[in-house]
């Protein structure tokens, strides 16, 4: 298991786009968002949180679609499913390569870009707790889009339309969690709740994706 | 006939047009492509008649 | 009394439901009609909402259809996963777009409805939200089964689709709650509570619900055939070509 995670990783890293590409694309939505709204930090600062959600969320949604896909082609996903390690094990760690590559430096690059969007003194630590606590659910969640369309030519835009609206809860609760911070207000509640959408989706979500790169692999 | 439908009557209206062109719309979908397909496999019925 | 499975045999079902077929058209066009032109044209008006009382006719039953025949195909779903009989998965995939239909005038309806009363056609209210993600399910749903050519892989994934998709359905569902209190009343056609409606417009409903589901199942009668015959040719054709 350590093995394919050290190999996905230096995959992620020596291809290039992988890494660097959901990181840059988070920076430019963000940066996009006040020449789309008008640069008055009252207004930034208002809708900030909610951005940088959106922005992260997009930004992983980006990402999805190398997860199985490279390794379904050149064969490599069929060795995998008949090696000793469970099949379900085996989408697990391409989830956490996922989000270790495109999650964690979602989170890190957050208070970086709160900056730019004038977010609240009061507002960084929320923002990067429910990233943190968020973002492992947008990969495992989108790990289980990209099982799902593996077998798809072009499936980019249709994982796109399946995987937004199964990230419609951990959006709600991550935004709320920012919004809450930034207003000083107490935030407590969605963030459990977050954390048990993430905890929940960890734990079941890896069976639904094993199952369905099984059938693909038929 | 026509009952007095007061000041709303272009929201009641509208609201039973569009439902009912979305409804009748999907019947149609359904019907045309029932009818189609039955067709089709008539044909592939038959052809595989002759060949046996 | 024979047992319920026989009907997962695709000829016994398209047999049967052939048969009944008739009877469930009329009887949905006799409710689906009666009930309507009865609420249309044979009905008071709210003393508060004037006419506009009369949507709910079309409002309410197509908002019941929308959430149930997602759990129908939650169901039929289910039974194809654990059983896997074709008539059940073709039976989901014959009844999504109708779902997305009735979602569809559901929104349609009640924005109609809302521009008046609320003096808005759209509010980010909970009852609302959670519809159009209904309907985003809807339809990455039928995208999937279009995308995929062979059956009984189309088959299995979306059965999966919407197994997973309905529990974040559900999630949606209270997380929409717990971001924003709506404006939406509570629903006010259930079963124990009727006399949060008075008889008038209760009856004339009663029959326009009675007739969206009818008018639901002929129309799943059809389209499931309809599937049935699209599969089996596509195996025809299949044999065919390896000949």
């Amino acid at each position: 298991m350590i093995a394919l995670l050290t190999r996905d990783l230096r995959l992620a890293m020596r291809a290039g786009g992988g890494f660097g590409l959901g990181l840059s694309f988070f920076l430019i939505v963000v940066v996009l968002v006040p020449f789309g709204v008008g640069p008055e930090t009252a207004l930034l600062s208002k809708i900030a949180p909610g951005v940088l959600w959106v922005a992260a969320l997009l930004a992983c949604l980006l990402s999805l679609d190398r997860i199985f896909a490279l390794d379904f082609e050149d064969g490599s996903l069929d060795l995998l499913a008949t090696s000793p390690l469970p099949l379900e094990g085996v989408a697990a760690v391409k989830a956490l390569a996922h989000w270790l590559t495109t999650g964690l430096p979602l989170v890190l690059a957050a208070p970086v870009l709160g900056l730019l969007m004038s977010l609240p003194a009061s507002g960084f630590g929320p923002i990067v707790l429910s990233l943190l606590f968020g973002t492992p659910a947008l990969s495992v969640i989108g790990a289980f889009g990209a099982a799902l369309t593996v077998g798809i030519k072009r499936g980019g835009l249709l994982l796109s339309l399946l995987v937004l609206p199964l990230y419609m809860p951990t959006l709600i609760f991550g935004a709320e969690v920012a919004r809450r911070g930034a207003e000083g207000q107490d935030y407590m509640t969605p963030l459990l709740m977050l954390a048990g959408i993430s905890a929940a989706t960890l734990a079941l979500l890896p069976f639904a994706s094993a199952t369905v790169l099984r059938v693909n692999l038929r | 006939m026509m009952p007095d439908l007061g000041k709303y009557a272009a929201e009641v209206l509208s609201a039973y047009a569009v439902s009912l062109t979305l409804i009748f719309g999907i019947i149609w979908l359904s019907l045309a492509r029932a009818r189609r397909v039955k067709a089709e496999l008539a044909e592939v019925e038959a052809r595989r008649q002759k060949d046996a | 009394m024979a047992s319920f499975w026989e009907y997962a045999n695709p000829l016994k079902f398209m047999r049967t439901t052939e048969r009944i077929f008739p009877f469930v058209t009329w009887a949905a066009v006799v409710c689906f009609l009666g009930g309507l032109i009865w609420g249309f044209f044979f009905t008071p008006d709210d003393y508060r909402q004037g006419s506009t009382v009369k949507i709910f006719y079309i409002h309410v039953p197509s908002a019941m259809m929308a959430i149930n025949i997602w759990v129908m195909m939650l169901v039929t779903s289910l039974v194809w996963i654990v059983r896997r009989h074709h008539v059940s998965a073709l039976a989901a995939r014959a009844a999504a777009p109708v779902g997305a239909v009735m979602t569809l005038v559901a929104l349609f309806t009640g924005a109609i409805w809302g521009q008046p009363m609320w003096g808005t056609w759209w509010a980010w209210d909970p009852r609302l939200t959670s519809f159009l993600i209904l309907f985003l399910f809807y339809l990455g749903y039928m995208a999937l089964w279009a995308a995929i050519d062979d059956d009984d892989t189309a088959a299995d994934l979306t059965s999966v689709l919407c197994l997973v998709g309905s529990v974040f359905a559900l999630l949606s569902r209270y997380a929409v709650n717990f971001w924003n209190q709506g404006l939406h009343q509570a629903a006010s056609l259930s079963l124990d509570k009727e006399e949060n409606v008075a008889d008038v417009f209760w009856y004339p409903a009663l029959v326009c619900i009675a007739g969206f589901v009818l008018l639901f199942v002929a129309l799943v009668i059809i389209r499931t055939n309809t599937e049935i015959r699209a599969r089996r040719m596509r195996a025809l054709l299949a044999r065919e070509r390896q000949a």
